[in-house]
């Protein structure tokens, strides 16, 4: 019969080609989805995958908006996967984002009309800190009082999603808003737009940074005492322990970083495609960027990609909606399989298919 | 401030009505982590159970059906994630966390034709006499049948760890399960079947949800609700009685706010939303806190790898 058999050691081809793999997967099973959906599959994975750099009307549009949907993607799964690595699972990234954007969007607002170029990096950092402000609650119930980090991030979500309703309604409406739940906008003032530098391909400042964190990242995992007490405390808790690593600084610095990475993403948001502060403002970044970051490997380079993938379902998913009349959520169901189908065929990293005979 | 308006009776009716989907899930949950499995899915297998429990209720005008439905749709979700763990070995956490994601998307998808639409009644328990006493009447005998089933599998769960040999055996799969293999039991299919179990319950409760509690189909309308039956049973500290006090607790609280905002009490409504999950957080760091007790309680090979071959 079949049976698992433990590898010696992680297969590195496996490590690269699982990934691959499971987008294949995906896109065979996502085919059968759009066609009980009554749909060409062929032409619906074309459109998701090709179009948005070859068609002809759309193709402009639909590249301008690749990395705008990267940026933020890759900020917050570098983050993660530094605690992922940890064995610190943040999975409430997505309300860190949120009171990031609360946090830089309020700094903004405070000195609004205020004019200088000193104004978004301030809303940068305070963006950062709200995030991670909001991230070393569950770090210090975490510590404090042995409370489970992955619930906990979770809840404040929720909290977070409700402390945005009240501020958009309350302090942060806009003053000129015919009373409509919204901030003012940041992008109609100078000081608080966020610059675009490359157009065709959405690459705003944020973008930039983003990618300069990714670089910052790496050489902090590979090439730096406290990324190497990160790996082992996430590879062998005990050995971290006689290593004379401190545990609950390992959950404070992820939690932290992974907090700060969110809160930024969402200052960049709000400051430059979103461009103001609305209950509909989270679209759910800080949940992709969970299957990005597992879908990179929870490795700098990789996650740069599998952002760019990521991004690209978003578009692709847009023009199937636009022209096939696919619904939104599909797009969030091919997204969960892909996670899905990655870990599924992630098997083959650690253990080899061998055929043994029974033993009786 | 009036606070005459809240009548208790009331309150209390739709204090248990609010708790008793999250109850249904948390008590699913704790079978299956009493297995040593950590299912973080749960979210993902209410929401698919809330849709499918309503659209084959609005399909069949048959509210059991549905309910039915749900708990073969939830099973269904589960075992997907069960053959993923138990089979391909994968990590619990991201596999918990994939569950989530793709139930939240599937049912979007499924649910689309079904927003606005008005599921068949559930019937409500009428017995003569009791069902009229004041108070009590309403308290105790007048709910639809499900506050009772979910009471009566608190109980039958218990029951079933605590009196009997299979609870014996998950509850020691849950401990060691290495142990567990070598004494000759199938740790994978007894796992297998906690999860389905577990599946099953919260799909139970997302169709309790979108029959009765609310009663309609809306996206994104577990809002958080699996994350909290997670948490419940953390704070139970894998006590199946506890859960009910968990469960209501949360229900109370929910309820208590949903009334203060229809009172207009001068506090913002978005700030009295918040208080379910920042309550939820308290009562769980409390459980939490004293370290030796949570790690008693804990089933010792929760979340941990099981591969017969090592």
């Amino acid at each position: 019969m079949l049976r698992l058999e433990p590898r010696q050691q992680a297969s590195s081809t496996m490590r690269w080609l699982t990934p691959i793999l499971a987008v294949a997967i995906t896109m065979v099973m996502g085919g059968f989805l759009f066609a009980a959906m009554g749909q060409d599959p062929f032409q619906a994975i074309k459109i998701i995958f090709l179009d948005p750099f070859i068609h002809e009307t759309f193709g402009p549009y639909s590249r301008s908006q690749l990395l705008i949907k990267a940026g933020p993607l890759i900020l917050i799964a570098t983050g993660l996967s530094i605690g992922f690595r940890a064995g610190v699972w943040n999975i409430g990234a997505e309300g860190q984002f949120v009171m990031g954007a609360i946090a830089g969007g309020a700094v903004g607002l405070a000195l609004y009309p205020a004019d200088g170029i000193w104004v978004l990096p301030l809303m940068t950092i305070a963006g950062a800190l709200g995030g991670m402000a909001w991230a070393m609650i569950p770090a210090l119930l975490k510590i404090k009082f042995n409370a489970n980090e992955i619930l906990v991030s979770l809840m404040l979500v929720y909290v977070a999603y409700n402390f945005l309703a009240a501020m958009v309604t309350g302090p942060l409406k806009s003053p000129d808003g015919y009373g409509f739940p919204e901030s003012r906008s940041f992008t109609s003032v100078d000081a608080t737009h966020l610059p675009m530098i490359y157009e065709p391909l959405g690459m705003h400042a944020g973008v930039l940074v983003a990618l300069a964190l990714v670089i910052a990242a790496y050489v902090m995992m590979e090439r730096h005492l406290l990324g190497f007490q990160i790996r082992l405390t996430g590879e062998s808790p005990r050995a971290a322990k006689f290593a004379g690593v401190n545990p609950a600084v390992i959950v404070a610095v992820c939690l932290g970083i992974s907090g700060a990475l969110a809160g930024m993403a969402g200052l960049f948001e709000v400051t430059g495609p979103a461009g103001k502060l609305t209950t509909n403002f989270p679209v759910g970044y800080g949940f992709t960027a969970i299957i990005v970051a597992f879908l990179g490997r929870l490795n700098p380079i990789g996650i740069v990609l599998a952002g760019l993938l990521m991004a690209l379902t978003y578009i692709g998913g847009e023009l199937a909606q636009l022209s096939l009349g696919i619904p939104a959520a599909a797009i969030n169901v091919f997204q969960g399989m892909m996670l899905f189908f990655l870990l599924a065929v992630d098997v083959f990293v650690n253990y080899r298919l061998v055929w043994k005979k029974e033993v009786k | 401030m009036d606070f005459s308006a809240l009548n208790p009776v009331s309150l209390m009716v739709s204090l248990m009505i609010a708790a008793t989907p999250v109850l249904l899930a948390a008590v699913g949950e704790l079978v299956v982590e009493k297995s040593g499995v950590l299912n973080l899915g749960v979210e993902g297998m209410m929401i698919i159970g809330a849709i499918a429990g309503f659209a084959i209720s609005v399909e069949t005008s048959n509210p059991w059906i549905g309910m039915l439905a749900a708990m073969v749709a939830g099973a269904v979700l589960a075992l997907i994630f069960g053959f993923i763990t138990q089979f391909l070995l994968s990590n619990q956490v991201a596999t918990g966390l994939a569950l989530t994601l793709f139930g939240l998307g599937m049912a979007a998808l499924l649910g689309q034709s079904y927003t606005g639409m008005k599921p068949p009644s559930t019937p409500h328990l009428d017995i003569p006499v009791l069902s009229d006493l004041p108070v009590v009447g309403p308290i105790l005998f007048s709910h639809d049948p499900m506050i009772y089933m979910s009471i009566a599998l608190v109980a039958g769960v218990w029951y079933f760890l605590n009196r009997t040999r299979g609870g014996l055996i998950l509850r020691a799969v849950g401990e060691n399960h290495d142990a567990a293999h070598s004494l000759g039991y199938n740790v994978v299919m007894i796992r297998m079947g906690a999860i389905a179990f577990g599946g099953a319950c919260a799909g139970l409760g997302g169709a309790y949800l979108s029959l009765v509690r609310v009663p309609q189909w809306t996206e994104g309308m577990t809002a958080g609700a699996g994350w909290i039956a997670l948490a419940i049973v953390v704070f139970a500290s894998w006590k199946p009685w506890r859960l009910i006090l968990g469960a209501y607790l949360f229900g109370g609280v929910t309820i208590l706010q949903l009334n203060l905002q229809a009172l207009g009490i001068g506090i913002s409504a978005a700030y009295l939303s918040m208080t379910p999950y920042l309550i939820t957080i308290i009562v769980m760091v409390i459980m939490s806190a004293d370290r030796r007790r949570a790690s008693i309680n804990a089933p010792a090979s929760l979340g941990r790898i099981f591969n017969a071959s090592h």
